[in-house]
Formats: C-alpha cells, sequence, structure tokens
C-alpha cells in the first residue's frame, strides 16, 4: 500500500516554485509558496484552479472584484480558496491570475482574472467539495511563506 | 508518513481497543472493529490518531469507534462512528462531513441476467441519457428558491409529489426520507445557490449507478423478504449525496464552529474537529441546516430512482410495476442523528454522527421499517465497481455495541494520486469490459481513481462486521453496468 507522500518543505525548495500538489487518501493537498503573504494567496488560488483544469487553457477574459474576511490569517486562507470553489461550482468562471490588492490580519481583497468554463475549451479534471482546516499549516521561513492546504474531493 | 506507533489492545479476532489513556484528553477509549491484515494497514497511515481525536469530544460516551472501512478523513476518519451525549455533549459538522446525507439507494427488479445482458448498452445508454451525472452537472428539474425551501423541509417526499416515486418508497427509505428539524432560515444563499442547479443530479467521484447481478445469497429468508429471490436476479444500486449544497453547507458551519471552539473553551487535538454544544444555539442552526442538506440528498436519490425506472421501462416496453421494481431500501451514510441508545445500562438521549458509517438497526427497534421488523433493517454496502456490493441486516449487537451502526463500503487504500499514477483510465475501462462490466463515464482519466486496486477489498469489509456479529449478510451482487459522473 502506498503511504501517504509529503513532500517536506526543507528549505531547499527550488526557487520561484508557485506551487504543488500532494497526495491524501481520500482527497488531495496542495503546497502553496510565496515569497510574501500576497504572492502565497495568489499560488494557492493557482494551486486550486491547477486540480480542477490546466490552467495553461483558461484565457484572461473578465476579472471580478472579491472580497474575503477571516478571524485569522488560517481562517483567511480557507475562505479565500472556498469563495474561489463556490464561484467555480455556482458561475463556472475559471480563474488564472490574481492580483491580491489588500491583505490584512483579517480582510483580503483580490481581483481575479479568468473566463467562463466552456465544454469545448476545458477539461475539468476534478469536483472539489471544499477546502479544509485538516492539516493546515501557514509557515514563514527564510525566503518567504509556505501553505499546506487539504482539499475535500 | 511514519508508521502509527500508538498502543492498541486485542480484544478478539475482530476487536481492537486504543485505551483511554493513550492520549490526555481522551474521554473514552477507542474501539476498532478490523482483522489483523487490515490493522497493519491501518498503521500506514494516521488513521488510528484521528480515532483517538474523536475521543476527546465533550459528551462522547461508549467508545470512539471506527468500522472495517475505514481510512483517513480530515478530523474524523471516514468509518468513524462517535455518539455524545445530548445533554453536554457537542456536534461537529466534520463528523458528518462535507457530503451530508451521502448514501445509498437499492432496487430490485423481477428481470434475470439473460434478460438483461443482451441489452446491456442500451439500458447504460438510456440511464446516461435520463440521469444527469458528472462533474458539475445540472439537473433536469428545475427548482426555485420557493420550491428549494419546500424540498429542504420535506426531503424525498418533496419528489413523490411531483410523481417522481411512489408512498411505497418512503417507507424503505431512512427517516422516510425526511429527517426533521430542518430550517432553510439557517441556510446561507451561497449553499442554496449551489444547491439548486444540482437537484436530481449524480455528481461525480465515487459517486455511481450500477445495474448488478445477484451472484450469491447467504440467508435465503432474510433475502426473501427484500424481494431478493434468485441468484441471477438484476438489482440497481444508486450512491450519491446532497452535492454543491451539502458541501457548502459544512463549508458555512465549520466557520461558524470555529468561533464556537474558543467561546465555549473547547480543547481539540485537531483544528477540523470544530465543533459546537449540541444546545448550544450554533449546534442548534447546524443540525437545522444539516437536516435540510440530508433531506436534498433523499430527494435526489429519489428523483434518480424514478429516472432508473423510466429508462428501464422504456427499454423494456412494461411499467415499472411488471419489472418489479420495488425499492429495497435507502440509508444514509453520513449523517448525524438524535437517537435514544442504552449506555452503562441507562437509556440515553445521543447524537451519533456516522461518517462513512451505515445505520443498522435490528429487527425489534422502532425505527426499522415495518416490513422488516422481523429480520432488521437493510445495510446496503457497497464495493468498488469491479468486485461487488453487499446486502446486510442491522444487529442487537450493533445496537448495543455501535449505537447501532456499520461500515458504509470498501474503504479507500490508495490516494487518488497513487492510483491515477499506477493506472490508466483507459485500461481500467478495459479491464472492465473485458470482464463483462459496461462502463459510461464522464471523465475517463478519473476512472483510475475508482479501480478496484485503489481500495480494500469489502468482502473482506464485510466478513469484518458480520463475525464481529454487528450486521448479518444477506446477499452480494456484482456489477454489469455502471455509470460514473
Amino acid at each position: 500500500m502506498e503511504m501517504f507522500l509529503l513532500f517536506l518543505y526543507n528549505g531547499l525548495r527550488v526557487m520561484n516554485k508557485a506551487f504543488e500538489v500532494i497526495d491524501h487518501t481520500a482527497d488531495v493537498g496542495i503546497i502553496a509558496y510565496g515569497a510574501d503573504i500576497e504572492a502565497l494567496f495568489s499560488n494557492a488560488a493557482l494551486a486550486l484552479f491547477s486540480l480542477i483544469t490546466e490552467l495553461e487553457s483558461i484565457e484572461n477574459k473578465f476579472h471580478l472584484d472579491l472580497e474575503v474576511r477571516g478571524e485569522d490569517i488560517d481562517i483567511l486562507l480557507i475562505e479565500w480558496l472556498n469563495e474561489l470553489i463556490y464561484l467555480f461550482d455556482v458561475k463556472h468562471i475559471l480563474f488564472n491570475h490574481f492580483d491580491i490588492t489588500n491583505l490584512t490580519h483579517n480582510k483580503l481583497q483580490a481581483t481575479c482574472y479568468g473566463e467562463d468554463f466552456n465544454a469545448m475549451k476545458h477539461t475539468i479534471k476534478v469536483e472539489i467539495k471544499a477546502a479544509t482546516y485538516h492539516m493546515l499549516k501557514i509557515n514563514k521561513g527564510d525566503d518567504g511563506f509556505r501553505a499546506q492546504v487539504i482539499l475535500d474531493i | 508518513m511514519a508508521q502509527w506507533q500508538g498502543q492498541l489492545i486485542k480484544i478478539d479476532d475482530y476487536r481492537w481497543k486504543i485505551p483511554e489513556g493513550y492520549k490526555s484528553g481522551m474521554r473514552v477509549p477507542g474501539l476498532i472493529y478490523a482483522n489483523k491484515e487490515m490493522l497493519e494497514s491501518m498503521h500506514e497511515e494516521q488513521t488510528l490518531e484521528q480515532v483517538a481525536n474523536v475521543a476527546f469530544l465533550p459528551g462522547i460516551v461508549g467508545h470512539s469507534l471506527a468500522m472495517p472501512d475505514i481510512h483517513w478523513g480530515y478530523g474524523f476518519p471516514i468509518g468513524g462512528v462517535a455518539a455524545m451525549d445530548v445533554e453536554n455533549g457537542v456536534i461537529s459538522p466534520g463528523g458528518v462531513g462535507y457530503d451530508i446525507n451521502c448514501g445509498v439507494r437499492l432496487l430490485r427488479t423481477s428481470l434475470s441476467e439473460a434478460e438483461v445482458r443482451p441489452r446491456i448498452n442500451e439500458l447504460i445508454n438510456a440511464l446516461y441519457r435520463n440521469v444527469p451525472s458528472g462533474l458539475g452537472s445540472e439537473g433536469k428539474i428545475k427548482v426555485s428558491q420557493k420550491e428549494m425551501n419546500q424540498l429542504m423541509v420535506e426531503g424525498a417526499r418533496w419528489a413523490v409529489k411531483r410523481g417522481l416515486g411512489s408512498e411505497e418508497d418512503l417507507k424503505v427509505t431512512e427517516e422516510y426520507g425526511c429527517l426533521s428539524g430542518a430550517d432553510p432560515n439557517k441556510i446561507s444563499n451561497k449553499a442554496a445557490k449551489r444547491g439548486m442547479p444540482q437537484a436530481g443530479t449524480l455528481g461525480s467521484g465515487n459517486h455511481f449507478l450500477e445495474i448488478q447481478v445477484v451472484k450469491e445469497i447467504f440467508d435465503s429468508h432474510i433475502a426473501s423478504i427484500m424481494g431478493v429471490d434468485e441468484v441471477g436476479q438484476i438489482l440497481v444500486l444508486i450512491h450519491t449525496g446532497s452535492r454543491g449544497f451539502g458541501h457548502q453547507v459544512c463549508t458555512d458551519h465549520l466557520r461558524i464552529m470555529e468561533g464556537a471552539v474558543s467561546k465555549y473553551g473547547i480543547r481539540l487535538p485537531d483544528r477540523q474537529l470544530a465543533c459546537a454544544p449540541i444546545k448550544s444555539s450554533e449546534g442548534q442552526d447546524y443540525l437545522a441546516a444539516m437536516a435540510c442538506a440530508a433531506n436534498y440528498a433523499w430527494v435526489n436519490r429519489q428523483c434518480i430512482a424514478h429516472w432508473t425506472r423510466e429508462s428501464f421501462s422504456k427499454v423494456f416496453g412494461k411499467s415499472t410495476e411488471a419489472l418489479g421494481m420495488k425499492q429495497i431500501y435507502d440509508v444514509a451514510h453520513n449523517i448525524a442523528k438524535i437517537e435514544e441508545h442504552i449506555v452503562d445500562d441507562r437509556k440515553l438521549k445521543v447524537c451519533v454522527h456516522r461518517k462513512g458509517a451505515t445505520r443498522a438497526f435490528p429487527a425489534s427497534h422502532k425505527d426499522t421499517p415495518i416490513c422488516y421488523k422481523e429480520v432488521g433493517q437493510p445495510v446496503l454496502v457497497p464495493g468498488d465497481m469491479g468486485r461487488c456490493s453487499f446486502i446486510a441486516v442491522g444487529t442487537e449487537k450493533a445496537m448495543a455495541e455501535t449505537f447501532g451502526s456499520t461500515c458504509h463500503g470498501a474503504g479507500r487504500m490508495l490516494s487518488r494520486g497513487a492510483a491515477r499514477r499506477s493506472m490508466k483510465g483507459q485500461d481500467v475501462l478495459q479491464e472492465l469490459e473485458s470482464r463483462g462490466i459496461t462502463i459510461r463515464v464522464g471523465n475517463l482519466p478519473s476512472l483510475a481513481e475508482e479501480a478496484s486496486q485503489a481500495y480494500k477489498d469489502v468482502t473482506e469489509v464485510i466478513d469484518v462486521v458480520h463475525h464481529a456479529g454487528i450486521s448479518r449478510k444477506v446477499a452480494m451482487a456484482v456489477p454489469m453496468g455502471v455509470i460514473k459522473g
């Protein structure tokens, strides 16, 4: 039986890597990196959409301004990802670029760029139910931030 | 990930205990139903640690229970059962899961394998057309906000009132397909918006609609009461839940519970176990919202069962009555229920969390449907699409040991990623077809995630609950045609 693979962050990560995908028995996880907290949130969102479809297949056709609130940075990250999951599930919007315009300890404002889902063009790889608090970790290292999130699929 | 190094005490060949003293903060011991081999694989992950973590929750009584199909979840393990005293205990949305009232419904037919096999392609195509499935699938019933509010309160009856099924179906559905206490005022706009377009859809992932052939009958008396009379008989199994609606309800209320944990000073070993006292406003609000999602899921399975019957009727040119398409049972396996149980020799009102676990009430229980009063509530245990599924019944022993609960399926063994790396969807498809199983799948690469190799063998799972006495196996069926979203 294949064991849970956790790509432990050891400070030697390849520079400029935005995110990676990790396994979890019933679900799937993402690890996002960022030189600053804004980049971290942006890369976590990219990781999310990379699971849903091929990022290269998404065109930047319109943008949407979002605001998310949370009592702390952990909640804010989960709320941010859940807002994007909601927008995909209900409005069928795929995003591939995120400008985090304002991020405080309890509020995030972002402009998200993308397009409507088009069955002729986008292959949907997986239906994501939610971002969870399970094994949620946000750390700050010498060369930036790292966040681990398990998604329920 | 490191092997689990915790402490386990063998009770007998099928029962293992994590003592209360294993971790400071455990209020009750853990009790795991498994054989020795299963236990070894459980050690490779942190599943057993999760069983111990659930034992921290305030008000938990008896044991923190794990069924043999247990696997690592988020917060609660999948295959976990925990009962909390209603007076001083908590309710945890993580103990129900995101797919609230994910469950299974089994229909029987009077058709034989010989009659169906020559027309299996036609039948599967008809079902694929008639039952909306797949990623982001939207329903053919259009639900307005007003109807959504009615549906959340009425459950399966809402669909029956619209001609999708009959009163007979409700009699053989857990809770008559309607959990009381549902309050649409506790549902966010977001949840309602996610739910409305998806009513009456199968969805994707591990959800499916399967045409099965009865392969073996273990107890012919009980089977005959269910209308399962002979080997070769055709059954239809529907596995789905509350879709995006349930996911959003869980997400919304986990957020509320995050605040409740500090408000009520609850100490938790894992944030995903967020909970609130059952009697608190947060707890009551979640129960009212969860009931809405549970009822939505019953509507979902009711609609799909109706379209399944319609499809059979069309293909075989006979009425559903002539085809003997009665419902055997519909049971939830992701739900929390307020029930009465005997704990330490006294009657106690508890909130039983069943996350990837099935209710398994005995013959005598008041909530066992009248037609099954003699034999016990049917328990439906789907396996993976390449192996088989089981019908069992609940027992007195389940009532005494597991709050009337048992296993719910095979239990995942390989992560989705690992399954995809080791197999290709196309190969899985070909292998199944070579074995006489016809598949229609919305997303071919995802088929690898659901291959037999990714799951434990459900036969071993059912043998554990049968030998432990918490269920009695009745019949086994193998797939002939499968629709996966």
